[in-house]
């Protein structure tokens, strides 16, 4: 329910509709998708951002925590960082504009910006649903992006590394990837600032996996200690199909990633692991809706969190049973460590069950590190501070340590470390 | 080298005493075999020994070197060279075997203000004490004891004993579980270990272990004290004729 109707606009939602009404006619797009566009600002301005009011948001209050919008700002060279995996194809977008004449073998690549001159993105500028905010806001305001296809039965060995790099400002980016049927590729969604001020980042990635392909997709998120992520995956699986999903958060100040997942085709699997890495003032909110649409399908979800200073943390995991999906087995865990006394950590579970013949469980936890575990390592000869941290590494790498990828799984273990070096 | 006088100790969270005014001393070079019932303190007494917080000293003392240690942590004792190979060692998923290892040495050397050891230095210890004690090197690549059956954690409980070189080596009822081949490696490995400046206080049920690492000195625990002491011939007549007669005589 939008109840906020009458209330006054904030000054983030006023800078939005002003950001839109300042870049009308700049913004790519031909008629269809101007007209895409000029409906979602109309339901931004009737209905606002969303309060606690909305059950989606009720733990991430974006009307209130959204304080400002950064203005625009031209977009500046910012040097492309080196892959996580050597020998990656890297293909980047820098402040919102996807490079020129980038290239991955055996992939086809397009910018968006091509399918919103066209109009083939406009029936994508659509929101899943009323509660829809990064929808909206994305698009509204996207300007570029990249439009990825894996041909049928593509073996891609490397992994594809999307860079999403920006300076201070807006930026609003998305990437339409279709993985063909038989394909088998490694993606790294990776979001990394350059600017010292203020970002606001809207990323919307859409995705679809075809019969049996085989598909690695990690969000890697380490904006900056004042930016504002607003991301969202969607996520059609078919049959046979299998996905690894990973979402890694290791940054930003207000941070809410959306995982709209459909298991839509029979025999399939996700693999779903989220790495929540929380410090400072912040607070970060993960969103998963999973429908299960069909029989005979797996997936497990297993998320772990570790919350430092005043931080705060939301995971809502809501997995969606059909009446059909018989035989669904779906699994799903939520872990915390809380470091400090004021460190928050919402975990809402929900399960909607309409199929009769289906295993399905949740659970979480929130706990400090293991006394035996700490004990144990200090009986060896290690101080107890730099025991916690290596059983805090661990708590979160076990979970890294599943991808098969041992490059990657050692660059991903060196953000953690690092990371946790300089909160712990 | 080791000194406990009057040690009186209960757990902590309950306040159930198990340790009521041991008395024990062993020297540099000594095997000291601890034998009892259960339930009479045998393992109580390896976490104390070891500084684990689960319990609390209320009267008495621990002398090692002449210091008394009660006041340090697991890894301060760890560092000064005491070593307590677990009955159950835990499995700790997401710390590498070969990462802990590394780090337990060189916390130890750099505690000591030794010089931490060179990676190929490491590596080359490692794979010699693990050929020593026939450990498969896969299962280094494992995490920490994960998925080690029960006598493999065993073997890794002797091979970090190895490498860390303590003075005062504790086993807790190492031999529990382990088939006679395995109890021979485990055995040859704490043997090799003998030295006159290291002391080994092997806690066991059975005789059979002091087959293969043979004590200078039995004490029989028990209700929290050491109610009889003597040399390994004790052993052997706990073994024939089990514990009530010493318990009926200390009662």
């Amino acid at each position: 329910m939008n109840m906020q109707t009458t209330s006054r606009q904030t000054a983030a939602e006023s800078a939005l509709i002003e950001a839109y009404n300042a870049q009308l006619g700049d913004l790519p797009g031909n008629g269809a998708v101007i007209s895409a566009r000029d409906r979602l600002v109309d339901d931004l301005k009737t209905n606002g951002l969303p309060t606690r009011r909305v059950e989606a948001w009720h733990y991430t209050d974006l009307k209130t925590l959204l304080r400002a919008i950064p203005g625009a700002v031209p977009a500046a060279v910012i040097d492309t960082p080196e892959p996580l995996v050597e020998g990656s194809a890297v293909i980047t977008t820098r402040h919102g504009h996807a490079d020129p004449k980038v290239s991955v073998s055996d992939v086809l690549v397009n910018a968006f910006s091509e399918m919103l001159s066209e109009g083939t993105a406009a029936p994508g500028l659509s929101v899943i649903d009323r509660d829809d905010t990064i929808g909206k806001i994305n698009g509204s305001f996207v300007r570029d992006g990249f439009v990825l296809e894996f041909p049928a039965g593509a073996q891609i060995e490397k992994p594809v590394e999307i860079q999403v790099l920006h300076g201070d400002g807006q930026v609003h980016t998305r990437f339409p990837v279709s993985f063909g049927a038989g394909s088998r590729a490694t993606v790294i969604e990776r979001h990394l600032p350059t600017g010292k001020g203020d970002a606001f980042v809207t990323s919307v990635s859409d995705i679809s996996l075809e019969d049996g392909a085989d598909v690695t997709w990690i969000i890697l998120q380490q904006q900056g200690a004042s930016d504002t992520h607003l991301g969202q995956l969607r996520v059609r699986v078919g049959s046979n199909a299998k996905l690894r999903l990973y979402v890694i958060n290791a940054g930003g100040r207000l941070v809410r990633q959306e995982l709209r997942i459909d298991v839509a085709g029979e025999g399939s699997d996700l693999q779903l692991r989220g790495v929540n890495l929380l410090g400072g003032e912040t607070h970060t909110d993960v969103t998963l809706v999973l429908g299960h649409h069909v029989p005979n399908t797996t997936s497990t979800e297993i998320f772990r969190n570790v919350v430092f200073d005043r931080a705060r943390g939301v995971f809502q995991g809501m997995i969606k049973v059909a009446l059909d999906a018989q035989k669904t087995d779906a699994r799903m865990a939520c872990n915390t460590l809380l470091m400090s006394d004021d460190a928050e950590f919402s975990a809402k579970p929900e399960l909607e069950i309409f199929a009769d013949d289906v295993q399905c469980g949740h659970g979480a936890t929130v706990a400090d590190i293991d006394a035996n575990h700490l004990y144990y390592l200090m009986a060896r000869g290690v101080p107890r501070n730099k025991a916690r941290a290596m059983l805090v590494n661990a708590f979160v790498a076990e979970i890294v340590e599943e991808l098969e990828d041992e490059q990657l799984v050692e660059a991903l273990e060196a953000i953690i470390s690092s990371w946790l070096e300089k909160h712990a | 080298m080791l000194e406990i006088r009057n040690l009186h100790a209960r757990i902590a969270e309950d306040g159930t005493e198990i340790i009521r005014g041991l008395n024990l001393t062993v020297k540099a070079g000594e095997v000291a075999a601890i034998m009892g019932p259960n339930g009479s303190g045998k393992s109580t007494l390896s976490y104390i020994l070891s500084g684990r917080e689960d319990y609390e000293v209320t009267e008495g003392e621990i002398l090692y070197n002449g210091e008394s240690i009660l006041e340090l942590d697991p890894a301060e004792r760890a560092s000064k060279g005491i070593f307590l190979a677990f009955q159950y060692p835990v499995e700790i998923p997401g710390v590498a075997t070969m990462q802990f290892l590394k780090v337990a040495m060189n916390e130890q050397r750099k505690a000591r203000g030794e010089a931490e050891l060179t990676t190929p230095d490491f590596i080359r210890r490692v794979k010699e004490a693990a050929a020593e004690l026939k450990i498969n090197p896969d299962m280094l690549k494992r995490p920490l004891n994960v998925g080690f059956s029960g006598g493999e954690k065993k073997r890794a409980e002797i091979l970090q004993m190895a490498l860390l070189e303590p003075q005062l080596c504790v086993l807790d009822e190492t031999d529990s579980g382990l088939d006679i081949d395995a109890l021979k490696i485990v055995a040859d490995g704490v043997n090799a270990l003998r030295s006159p400046d290291r002391a080994v206080i092997v806690i066991t049920h059975y005789q059979r272990l002091l087959d293969y690492i043979v004590p200078d000195t039995v004490h029989v625990l028990y209700k929290g004290q050491i109610i009889r002491t003597g040399d390994k011939s004790l052993a052997h007549e706990l073994e024939a004729n089990g514990y009530a007669d010493i318990i009926g005589e200390a009662a």
